[in-house]
């Protein structure tokens, strides 16, 4: 069974490993946001946001001549077509909901490739309420269009300067941040990591997309169970959503993609569950890329929102039990995976989501498998790394 | 009975605990700093153990985490510098560090060491009362160590008794809403928590941190609790420091006067 337990654990990983000043607000979030999201009010408000706001549901789109070249019968879970671009957006809508009934009054979030950092940005315009992004300062760098999206939406970002200068040091400093204003500020966290209960919670409200694939492949297909899904894992939230309704469902294959970087063995490299070990980081314990003496190592990755040290401990945990199959895509193999989408059926890809699709020549799949890649996001933020890439 | 047991059955006010980063400034002076402590007039030697990722220091102590990695520091390494320490140091000494390089070394082989070398306690910033009751205590205590946990101002009453609980030493009471390092001068708010938890007549002393760094603030803190812990203060003095002997021991009994 995948499932948490009431610490917090999958299996061995999660848990709370928080310093006391952030025990309040962890205790606050978990005594009361099930009960909260579990009122129809809650609901009501969540669903219709994610209708019409968002433009949920997203389609399920066959991908013929993807389909053709693979052998295999492809659907995409268009989560690129998401109000501001991604899956994220599904997780921002559910806890600035939660954050107004917890009586928050700002917001502050981490961001990677810029797009948690859109959504949450998109989100506190929506319910004026004050946000602040953290934001590495390489990762400013690569994903400007998306710094400049968060400002024109009015929220402050904030470059985090220390370590590699990525997602994990933007963490950090969005925990301390947390830390020093703990009664009036909500922190967002934009994936399914973190301590206990954000995993869940996230996971929870991403699973809006394992929902919509089961009854959109009923449709379809006359079945709600595909044969495998396919998600990008950086700290692991779309593929968490797209897993969700199935990981108690053996039947179906959840297949990971990690980022590889340079390379599994190049020490340029974000393969989480090939590289790391059990530590501690960001408040739980999961699989860590980390030293012998258990400095965490700074990853290395071409997309910025799979540029992480870590996995969600759900993931950690689907490794571990061996539910999930994971694999880990080069730099240079997610850069043509996108290129053939784009080509073969007019969708520019996000670079994380190209990771995802390239795991199709990694894995064997029977003739006319029923295949659902989880789309999470477009390619528009990376429009400058394409163009460098391929000189385009 | 440890040293931090005998030195708060002494002493019961102005005690002064000093934090640094071990492999900061250079990575060899670990022992030269602790024996300066000593000779000050201080009363507690807190090191700490340099993290990648230490989530609830601010800019000062993030900086001597680094530095200190770069210089080559690690748990091992800092164990071998310890060797024999005792012979040269009598204050007690408490090790400050994150979670994740203890647990690679391994819990027990961790606390067996600091017990060998002789080390008096631990203060594990994100290690939570319930999982150091679940998985750790019984490994603290057969090795002697006093545990130490935080405290806030947003800690509730009721959490202040368990914790009051479940320590063995003294409490850390963290000085405001902050990492460390990040205010300086204490508000009419931080006394009145001070004030709050001193009615409380709590089992265990209590020594302020997170923004004390000189005379006055010291002085403030002493008022209310059983003393204070100084941290990125003396690490901006270690930082700035051309003889670190001399510069030691001028700034701590420019606190204590
Ligand atoms: C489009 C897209 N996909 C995937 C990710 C990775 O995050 P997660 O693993 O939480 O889905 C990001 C992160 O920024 C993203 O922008």
């Amino acid at each position: 069974m995948i499932r948490v337990d009431e610490k917090g654990f999958y299996g061995k990983f999660g848990g709370a490993y928080i310093p006391e000043m952030l025990h309040p607000n962890i205790e606050e979030l978990k005594d009361n946001y099930e009960q909260i999201i579990a009122t129809e009010e809650f609901q009501d408000q969540f669903r219709s946001l994610l209708k019409d706001y968002v433009g949920r549901p997203t389609p399920l789109y066959f991908a013929s001549r993807l389909s053709e070249k693979y052998a295999a019968k492809i659907y995409l879970k268009r989560e690129d077509l998401c109000h501001t671009g991604a899956h994220k957006v599904n997780n921002t809508i559910g806890q600035i909901i939660l954050a107004k009934k917890l009586g928050k009054k700002r917001i502050i979030a981490e961001t990677g490739a810029g797009q948690h950092g859109v959504a949450t940005a998109t989100v506190c315009a929506l319910m004026g309420m004050d946000c602040t992004v953290y934001m590495g300062e390489l990762d400013i760098q690569r994903q400007r269009p998306n710094v400049e999206r968060m400002k024109i939406l009015g929220a402050t970002v904030v470059p985090a300067t220390s370590g590699s200068k990525t997602l994990k040091d933007a963490t950090n400093e969005a925990m301390r941040q947390w830390i020093n204003n703990p009664v009036d500020t909500h922190y967002i966290i934009g994936s399914v990591v973190g301590p206990h209960p954000y995993p869940e919670m996230v996971a929870r409200f991403q699973s809006v997309i394992s929902e919509e694939i089961k009854s959109q492949l009923l449709e379809k297909e006359g079945r709600e169970n595909p044969d495998l899904v396919i998600a990008c894992v950086g700290g692991g939230s779309n593929a968490a959503g797209a897993f969700y309704h199935y990981y108690n469902t053996p039947e179906v294959r959840l297949i990971a993609a990690e980022a590889a970087g340079l390379g599994v063995s190049s020490g340029k490299s974000a393969a989480t569950t090939a590289l790391g070990t059990m530590g501690i980081l960001h408040g739980s314990k999961t699989l860590l890329m980390q030293t012998d003496d258990g400095q965490v190592v700074e990853p290395h990755s071409i997309s910025a929102g799979l540029d992480y040290p870590g996995i969600g401990p759900v993931h950690a945990h689907l490794f571990d039990s061996g539910r999930g199959e994971f694999v880990a895509v080069e730099d240079e193999d997610a850069m043509k995976a996108g290129i053939e989408l784009s080509r073969l059926e007019g969708i520019i890809p996000a670079i994380e989501s190209a990771h995802a699709f390239h795991a199709l020549n990694m894995i064997s799949f029977k003739k006319d498998d029923v295949i659902v890649i989880n789309l999470s996001g477009r390619g528009d933020k990376d429009l400058d790394t394409y163009i460098k890439w391929g000189g385009y | 009975m440890n040293r931090i047991h005998t030195l708060f059955n002494k002493k019961k006010d102005r005690v002064l605990s000093i934090y640094f980063t071990a492999g900061f400034p250079r990575l060899e002076d670990t022992l030269s700093i602790m024996e300066a402590i000593e000779s000050a007039g201080a009363d507690i030697i807190e090191i700490g153990v340099p993290y990648s990722d230490p989530i609830a220091d601010g800019p000062t102590i993030q900086d001597s985490n680094q530095i200190a990695l770069e210089n080559g520091m690690s748990l091992k390494k800092l164990f071998s510098q310890l060797e024999g320490f005792r012979d040269k140091v009598q204050l007690p000494v408490v090790l400050m560090g994150y979670l994740n390089p203890i647990i690679q070394y391994g819990m027990e082989d961790f606390c067996a060491k600091c017990e060998s070398l002789g080390i008096d306690g631990l203060i594990l910033p994100d290690l939570p009362m319930q999982q150091y009751l679940d998985e750790f205590k019984g490994i603290f205590e057969k090795h002697g160590l006093s545990n130490t946990f935080l405290i806030s101002p947003q800690t509730s009453e009721s959490r202040i008794r368990e914790i009051d609980q479940h320590s063995d030493g003294f409490i850390y009471m963290v000085s405001s809403h902050s990492i460390t390092g990040a205010k300086s001068g204490i508000s009419e708010e931080q006394i009145a928590y001070f004030q709050r938890v001193k009615e409380m007549k709590l089992k265990n002393p209590r020594l302020i941190g997170f923004g004390i760094s000189d005379a006055d603030s010291f002085q403030t803190a002493s008022e209310y609790s059983n003393g204070a812990i100084i941290g990125s203060a003396f690490i901006k003095i270690l930082k700035e420091s051309k003889n670190l002997k001399t510069d030691i021991k001028k700034y701590i009994q420019s606190v204590i006067q």
